[in-house]
């Protein structure tokens, strides 16, 4: 149709092909996608916290975090939990099979409020995957920020994710990284407790100029806020990045709507101090 | 123009494209493509499903797919002319706009508005209008010609340099000299009107007392009494939620289609997220959701509400929740007895 041939279509999503993936954990899959036009692959850019929107012909489409940094760019990572019928057809994808995918889509983490600051990031369970985003990216421009503190926590030593990784990184001089899982098991030697155990380890912070980042389960928000208020931080510099249910990611299906906010285009990174504002939003 | 042209007139436009507007249909009042022009019902009520369903449809086919990728069917566009449309109709379109025509355009709805003409009517209120109190009883802008019927005569207002080309392929029944008696007619007219409204409600107010009213028990009392039907978002004409689908073909499991189709913020899978958390399991929360988006706020860019006071909602709602007993509600602080 003439009408509409100047405008592309936003929802017409890519070929992209899996070029590697592994298992995290029990039904959590880690993936590295490239599309399939090598152009598209070296020209997509992106900010941590971002989502896609990944389609498997036929079962679906869904929104995905992006757990890789822009900093390495080419390939597009994820970290999947099987838990409804587009991840368990995403499961049965091998090497060099083709999946579909738009975006980036969302704001993304605030990084004008992080750089030549201290910078907390806390994760719960899954949240890590997309703070992997900004881990790495913070990593990558590491004279960017100054102090940088990794808190995460997982159910169980079984349940953590990006095992190797994260105590590879652990090692490192230039990153402050705290571990602690729920429930212990005989190999295990770090923190045992909740996530807000780990904040004991943090030295004395300006509050000014530190910024906090969380992502987790929502019961895990209200505890770890608490301790960044007992620190001091202001609520804007506090952000957390906020899971709904999205069918486009451009603002057009309602279905992420947060009164009068689209988690997807609005968010879905929001300050604390905007969720004190939006009642409804954790 | 004299009232005695309008059919012929009308049934010109076809010209400029397929012709469409409310008709019977199945005892039902509804905007569809119309075989002749004597199908078109010109009058104060309204059809039982917006116009939106014009420029939304409520179910079509956005993309196909086989095992090369995606491909976008565009065949709903087509050319065409929307008839007897109210002013309600044509405020509500300007609110779709929003959504749908802010960047990134959604080219499914632009090409469909930009391939349609509209030719608004003036109408007089019936039972449930309540367009005086949303301030949507006058149009100055979404229409190609908008007519207002004066006793034999018609008021035409030229919206557009496509609407002014419609005219002058028909210039002999148009009269371009306004005397101070038709001014005069028109605004007795828009007085009498005025004054028609049977039902109104607080309005301009309602952002301000929904803000306060959030934890109001009020909301758990239509909660308890909301059926979670949708027939609300069915027929408001704001409501433009939709849900994707991908559906196989029949004879080949590498090929299929996308399609995309009415949902509303009612049903209670709405909000769940893979996993099933649902964000938003109570009826009272999806009713603030529903009546945020109508009497308080619809898009941090958007400025007005997106109620525009067509009233279908009190036509519909089962156990009669709605933007009266809901503001009323609210405004009083009493539930309905």
């Amino acid at each position: 149709m003439t009408l509409i041939g100047t405008i592309e279509n936003p929802f017409k999503p890519k070929a992209a092909r899996i070029v590697r993936h592994y298992d995290l954990i029990k039904d959590h899959r880690f993936f590295q996608v490239r599309h399939i036009d090598m152009k598209k692959a070296m020209s997509f850019t992106y900010n941590p916290g971002q989502f896609i929107m990944l389609s498997i012909p036929g079962v679906g489409e869904a929104p995905f975090s992006i757990s890789s940094t822009p900093s390495r760019p080419g390939i597009l990572e994820m970290g999947v939990r099987k838990t409804g019928t587009l991840t368990e057809a995403l499961f049965q994808k091998k090497d060099n099979d083709v999946v579909y995918i738009r975006g980036p889509y969302g704001n993304g983490f605030k990084l004008d409020q992080m750089i030549n600051k201290d910078l907390i990031i806390v994760a719960g369970g899954l949240g890590v995957i997309p703070l992997r985003s900004i881990l790495y990216y913070v990593l990558d421009n590491r004279d960017m920020f100054n102090r940088v503190f990794f808190l995460y926590g997982a159910r169980s030593p079984d349940e953590f994710l990006f095992r190797t990784e994260f105590f590879q990184i652990k090692e490192r001089d230039d990153i402050n990284c705290f571990y602690t899982v729920d429930n212990s098991d005989s190999e295990w030697t770090e923190d045992v407790g909740v996530v807000t155990k780990l904040f004991k380890h943090l030295p004395e912070i300006d509050p000014r100029e530190t910024t906090a980042v969380v992502v987790g389960p929502p019961v895990m928000y209200k505890y770890v806020i608490d301790e960044f208020l007992k620190l001091k931080i202001p609520k804007n510099q506090i952000q957390l990045s906020l899971e709904r249910r999205m069918k486009c990611g451009i603002g057009k299906c309602g279905h992420c709507a947060i009164e009068h906010l689209y988690t997807c285009m609005d968010g879905p990174v929001f300050t604390y101090w905007d969720t004190l504002h939006f009642r409804e939003l954790i | 123009m004299q009232s005695k042209f309008l059919e012929v007139f009308l049934e010109s436009l076809d010209k400029f494209g397929e012709l469409y507007g409310p008709k019977q249909k199945n005892g039902v009042l509804s905007y569809d493509s119309l075989n002749s022009i004597s199908e078109l019902v010109i009058t104060d009520e309204q059809p039982m499903i917006p116009i939106k369903k014009l420029f939304h449809p409520m179910q079509f086919t956005m993309m196909h797919f086989n095992e090369k990728g995606f491909y976008p069917d565009y065949s709903v566009i087509e050319k065409r002319v929307v008839l007897g449309v109210h002013p309600c109709e044509i405020h509500s379109l300007l609110r779709l706009d929003e959504v749908f025509m802010r960047e990134p355009v959604d080219p499914y709805y632009a090409g469909l508005r930009k391939s349609t003409a509209i030719i608004g009517f003036s109408c007089i209120p019936t039972e449930n209008h309540l367009c005086y109190s949303t301030d949507t009883d006058i149009v100055n802008e979404g229409f190609d010609l908008f007519f207002v019927g004066l006793d034999d005569f018609y008021l035409v207002w030229v919206g557009s340099s496509l609407g002014y080309d419609m005219i002058h392929e028909r210039e002999e029944f148009f009269d371009d000299d306004v005397t101070h008696d038709d001014i005069q007619k028109y605004v007795d007219w828009r007085q009498k009107r005025n004054s028609m409204f049977k039902k109104s409600f607080e309005f301009d107010s309602m952002p301000d007392i929904m803000e306060l009213s959030h934890d109001s028990e009020i909301w758990d009392y239509f909660g308890d009494k909301c059926l979670s039907c949708g027939q609300c978002s069915m027929v408001c004409p704001t409501c433009n939620c939709y849900n994707v689908t991908d559906v196989f073909a029949v004879t080949n499991e590498n090929v299929g289609r996308r399609d995309r189709v009415w949902d509303s913020c009612m049903f209670v899978d709405y909000s769940i997220v893979a996993g099933g958390h649902n964000f938003r399991a109570s009826r009272a929360d999806r009713l603030r959701l529903w009546y945020g988006h109508k009497l308080k706020t619809f898009g941090v860019d958007y400025g007005r509400p997106g109620c525009v006071g067509c009233g279908r909602c009190v036509d519909s709602c089962p156990v009669d929740i709605n933007v009266l007993t809901i503001s009323e509600a609210l405004t009083t602080k009493e539930v309905p007895k």
